[in-house]
């Protein structure tokens, strides 16, 4: 089946299989991969995606259904190549990651987050996260890089809600 | 980890998605689809064609008319949840949603999925149970109400056929000025399947007697049970925790209870007691609260 996604901004035209995952779309057919293929099966949160901007499994939506919907990769946050989001940033000064295979989901989950909470509870960012699972960290210094991503955004002078 | 071959139709509207299925034996509806790709990932379902109504724009509405809640049964469970009229007319879905999966399925799963889904785990079946709704269902070009205390028949079944669609779901408003909720659930994890949960609705006067009750528990049971002879015991009375205890001891006794790998029979009765207690008195509670204005 042909579809049509709307891929961090750009218009992507794809010839899938029904049965292919959104997962499996961005990474083999648009060489996005950037999310990355854990569970399978919607619990381990590796693969998380931004849909009009909320957080999704992208293992759980098959291409076919995401015909006209805004999706967000791990790719589409850095404002510039070669540049890193606020998040972004964050996670690397906090060392917010070791093995680096949930960061992508952690950094969407936090960007999601930030944006429609900008000065999140630890609570709120612990409830955020939970749906993605990091066996390195402990979470510990994952939290943290969330912190110092929402004290930066307080102190920057972007307008409110861009991130 | 790779679902089987399948045929993908978007349908346009209800009557084409019911022609849909009817024209293949072995259909499936898929709207969220946040328990159903996973299964077909893991070759637990194998339909030869999926439906999709996520897009029928006269499934996603939410309104508050003839003293009930109907909300379209494609509604995204975060849009219940963050949704001004289901906080102020159906305050006991509001509370349990948050105790949905988690924020990334509530993103795509859908109220009407969840109910059709049947899990006995689940909370929006526990919520539609315990205040005793309905789902409106569409099946061929007939139409049908169906009431929640008939629909559920056992774990992942419920009396709908195969080529039935649910199309919306009724939840009873409540006229009462202060009403109150509690939700109490256990899990292994954040977000994972409730060996046990726990819901409760209720309306004080301004003395704090009870006007109206519902009580129901989930995860314990093959279906969602509503604890009504426990509700009735209660109203009219001010609910302390040892008539609630009282009232709900021979209640949970006389449950039949669920065991799995995870949760002995004992367990999950004892926790059953104890949730029932503890959402009744929170939902007390939050009704008391009410009447100093603190309503949240």
């Amino acid at each position: 089946m042909s579809v049509s996604l709307t891929i961090n901004g750009a218009l992507r035209e794809l010839e899938v299989e029904p049965r292919t995952t959104l997962l499996d779309a961005l990474r083999d057919e648009m060489r996005l991969t950037g999310t990355h293929v854990g569970c399978e099966h919607g619990v381990c949160g590796a693969c998380t995606i931004l849909v009009d901007e909320e957080p999704v499994r992208a293992c759980l939506i098959f291409a076919v259904q995401a015909e006209g919907l805004a999706i967000t990769t791990i790719e589409g946050l850095a404002p510039a190549p070669g540049e890193l989001s606020v998040v972004q940033d964050a996670f690397c000064e906090m060392h917010g990651m070791q093995c680096g295979f949930c960061t992508p989901g952690m950094i969407l989950t936090a960007h999601a987050l930030l944006k429609g909470n900008p000065d999140p509870t630890r609570e709120e960012i612990v409830t955020a996260i939970s749906a993605n699972i990091c066996r390195c960290t402990g979470y510990g210094q994952i939290i943290e890089a969330i912190q110092l991503a929402a004290q930066r955004l307080a102190g920057s002078n972007m307008p409110e809600g861009s991130l | 980890m790779k679902a089987a071959r399948f045929d993908y139709h978007c349908a346009g509207s209800v009557a084409e998605a019911c022609q849909a299925l009817a024209s293949h034996e072995d259909a499936r509806l898929i709207a969220g689809g946040q328990t159903l790709v996973p299964m077909m990932a893991m070759r637990l379902a194998r339909p030869a064609l999926l439906v999709d109504i996520a897009r029928l724009s006269e499934l996603r509405t939410i309104e508050a008319h003839g003293g009930e809640l109907v909300t379209g049964a494609c509604v995204r469970q975060a849009q219940a949840e963050r949704d001004p009229l289901v906080r102020a007319h159906a305050p006991l879905l509001a509370r349990a949603l948050p105790f949905v999966g988690h924020a990334p399925t509530r993103n795509r799963g859908t109220l009407g999925g969840s109910i059709a889904n049947a899990d006995p785990a689940a909370e929006i079946p526990l919520v539609l149970v315990t205040l005793s709704g309905s789902v409106d269902v569409r099946q061929g070009d007939v139409s049908a109400q169906v009431a929640a205390s008939d629909l559920f028949e056992g774990p992942m079944m419920t009396l709908l056929a195969p080529t039935a669609c649910i199309t919306a779901v009724r939840f009873p408003v409540w006229e009462q000025q202060r009403i109150g909720t509690g939700f109490v659930e256990v899990s292994a994890r954040q977000s994972d399947y409730a060996y046990v949960c726990a819901a409760a609705q209720v309306a004080l006067d301004a003395d704090g007697t009870v006007l109206r009750c519902a009580l129901g528990i989930g995860g314990a049971t093959a279906v969602p049970t509503r604890l009504s002879d426990v509700a009735q015991a209660l109203t009219g009375r001010s609910v302390t925790l040892e008539l609630a205890r009282a009232a709900l001891a021979p209640a949970i006794a006389a449950l039949d209870i669920m065991v799995d790998a995870h949760a002995s029979r004992d367990y999950r009765r004892r926790v059953a007691l104890r949730f029932a207690e503890q959402a009744l008195m929170a939902a007390c509670a939050d009704a008391t609260a009410q009447a100093a204005g603190a309503r949240s």
